[in-house]
């Protein structure tokens, strides 16, 4: 079987060439020291690969992987973070936060009236908190509504 | 009295402003450190990127954000004892005793008894602080780039060492963060490097979406795979009486488990999960095998609580004086000092007295409200425990968002932000460290440019990093440091073995 330390590894050995090449092209200054601007980069992205090889050879027991269902709920979870990174600026932060709250709440435990109350009290008890308490400039709404 | 006329300087600082953020501070790090999942460093980095926002000036955010490490570090006894669940990783040797001592019907006791040590090790760690700091600082102006380089060197093994299992995961973990420092403009040059053309990475990655990401989101990832389990309270709190005989018992345990867990917080890299560790293991020897302890004994809970916020004070000395944290908070604490623009090191005692002194006012402030909240009222943070996590973590990652969104207002640093909690749950499924990242991000311009300036000095000869004794014996330190934990890792192992 192959462990996962091994596919790490090497995944680790190609960013680590690939930052080395990208380090090797930063273009040298007119305000030149002995050092410059490539050594230290390239001598890290030294290190790591070495680090890589050491797990390709030397692995690690297999860590304890979720199940299918909890990779499924984490990955819903990411693709509500970005939505929700995207959408707090042109849609304001009561509706999203509330949605993306209450989502976040049921794959943690799966109770959907639970989860929606959660979704709601927490958009609007953060949004009190910090608009009133701490004064952040937050947007309510989405501007188009208020205008 | 040189400390004394600081001292006072440091209180003159403090204003009813100030003190009220540090009762605000230590509620807020109390919670945070009782509530499972949530530890001093996620929480302070969530609240950073909050301070912030509202605009808080240097002196205030500092006393505000060391109250809620303080805090956090009393706080995480609460959960140990009741739950059987640490609040922070530095509480774990408090479960050993306190979660007996709590199934005899002895939680109050035991929350009391190590408020107490928390106290006594958080006060005499606060004057130790005081004491040396400045001497070290001292010491610290005799530190040329060489120095700093090894310095830096040597924060990296020592804290890796102690992070990870593996070496070569830690070594790998300081890579990371010290790759992504690279990228952005080249302090010496004022040249863009590594952004690939993307603009949003001129500025380079702040380090507060990174710590955030690693910390706080990767938790919610955490906690979504383990579906919020193991998190109801276990023991009934009933009456909470102040039992002086066995805090007088006590008493030499934890005079001793503070002086261990402070020279422990020292030692870079080693922080408070060591600290209170020794501290345990030290006390255990001491009272040998007819002491109880691990039977749920008043010394057991002593000795750890003593040791852990000792630890705590303790860690902050290398950080004030050289800029090189002593623990994973303390990493999260430099992150602030230096989005406020304050360098730490020797210079910040001459050059910034009332930020210096007004912290250590405001620490032994801190500790008399702490005091306060964790012994009478104990029972409104046991009251805390009972929030689901379905509605925390959510809560958490809320937080984080509008925190970094108001610093940045950009989608891209929250993006990032998502990016940095995968990649901190995957490494941490893989048992790579994340606080080496968070330090080489934090620490990666400055060891280059130790590095850079060093080569300017000596015209590119590389003997010129092991010319002077101090730096000589911080390289040995530093390869000692990442070589001995492979040998230690046997006794280090043990407290697991004891909680299995």
């Amino acid at each position: 079987m192959i462990r996962s330390d091994r596919i790490f590894g090497l995944v680790v050995i190609v960013v680590a060439l690939g930052y080395i090449l990208s380090a090797m092209q930063i273009q040298a200054s007119f305000l030149s020291d002995p050092v410059g601007s490539k050594t230290f980069p390239i001598l890290i992205g030294a290190v790591a690969a070495l680090c890589g090889l050491v797990m390709v050879l030397r692995p690690d027991p297999e860590p304890d992987w979720p199940g299918i269902g909890s990779f499924i709920a984490i990955g819903i979870s990411v693709v509500v973070l970005v939505a929700y990174a995207y959408s707090l600026k042109p849609m304001g932060f009561l509706i999203p936060t509330a949605i993306a709250a209450g989502i976040l709440s049921y794959q943690i435990s799966p109770r959907p009236v639970f989860a929606a109350l959660s979704g709601i009290g927490l958009s609007v008890g953060l949004f009190l908190l910090f608009k009133y308490a701490l004064d952040l400039g937050l947007v309510p709404f989405p501007k188009s509504w208020t205008a | 009295m040189d400390i004394l006329a600081n001292l006072a300087t440091g209180f003159s600082v403090l204003t009813w402003f100030t003190l009220s953020l540090a009762v605000i501070g230590c509620f807020l790090g109390t919670i945070i450190g009782a509530l499972p999942g949530l530890g001093p460093s996620n929480g302070v980095a969530i609240l950073i990127p909050v301070t912030f926002s509202i605009g808080l000036d240097a002196t205030a955010a500092l006393v505000l954000m060391t109250s809620v490490y303080y805090g956090a570090m009393y706080g995480g006894r609460i959960s140990s004892i009741l739950l059987n669940i640490p609040g922070d990783e530095p509480a774990l040797m408090t479960t050993l005793d306190g979660y007996p001592m709590a199934k005899q019907g002895r939680a109050g006791d035991a929350l009391v008894i190590s408020g107490v040590a928390s106290f006594v090790g958080a006060l005499l760690a606060t004057i130790g602080l005081m004491l040396l700091a400045p001497l070290l600082a001292r010491v610290a102006y005799l530190f040329g780039p060489a120095e700093y380089f090894a310095l830096y060197l040597l924060a990296f093994s020592t804290l890796g060492g102690i992070a990870s299992n593996n070496q070569a995961k830690a070594a790998l973990a300081s890579c990371i963060g010290l790759g992504i420092a690279m990228i952005g403009l080249d302090n010496t040059t004022g040249m863009p490097r590594l952004t690939f053309g993307n603009l949003h990475l001129m500025d380079g990655v702040d380090f507060l979406v990174a710590i955030v990401g690693l910390f706080a989101v990767a938790e919610v990832f955490f906690f979504i795979e383990s579906h919020g389990k193991g998190s109801s309270i276990g023991v009934k709190l009933e009456k909470v009486t102040v039992p002086v005989k066995d805090i007088l018992k006590s008493g030499w345990t934890m005079l001793r488990a503070s002086l261990v867990g402070f020279i422990a917080g020292i030692l870079p890299g080693a922080g408070a999960s060591l600290g209170s560790f020794l501290a345990y293991m030290s006390e255990k020897s001491i009272a040998g095998p007819t002491g109880g302890f691990g039977t749920g004994v008043p010394r057991g809970v002593a000795a750890p609580e003593a040791g852990n916020n000792a630890a705590a004070g303790g860690a902050l000395v290398p950080m004030l004086t050289l800029g090189v944290p002593g623990s994973g908070t303390t990493a999260v604490l430099l992150a602030l000092l230096m989005t406020l623009n304050i360098t730490p090191g020797p210079t910040l005692f001459t050059d910034r007295p009332d930020v210096v002194w007004g912290l250590m006012a405001s620490l032994l402030i801190a500790n008399f409200v702490l005091l306060a909240m964790n012994v009478p009222m104990v029972k409104i943070f046991v009251r805390v425990l009972q929030v689901p996590p379905a509605v925390l973590l959510p809560g958490v990652c809320m937080v984080s968002f509008v925190g970094i969104f108001s610093l940045s207002g950009s989608y891209f640093d929250l993006l990032l932000m998502v990016g940095f909690g995968i990649m901190g749950y995957v490494l941490r499924k893989l048992d790579v460290p994340t606080v080496p990242i968070i330090l080489g991000i934090l620490l990666g311009n400055h060891m280059e440019d130790a590095l850079r300036r060093g080569m300017v000095l000596s015209d590119g000869d590389w003997t010129y990093l092991f010319s002077s004794p101090i730096s000589v014996g911080l390289w040995i330190a530093a390869v000692a440091g990442f070589v001995a934990p492979m040998f230690l890792r046997r006794i280090l192992r043990k407290p697991q073995a004891i909680t299995d």
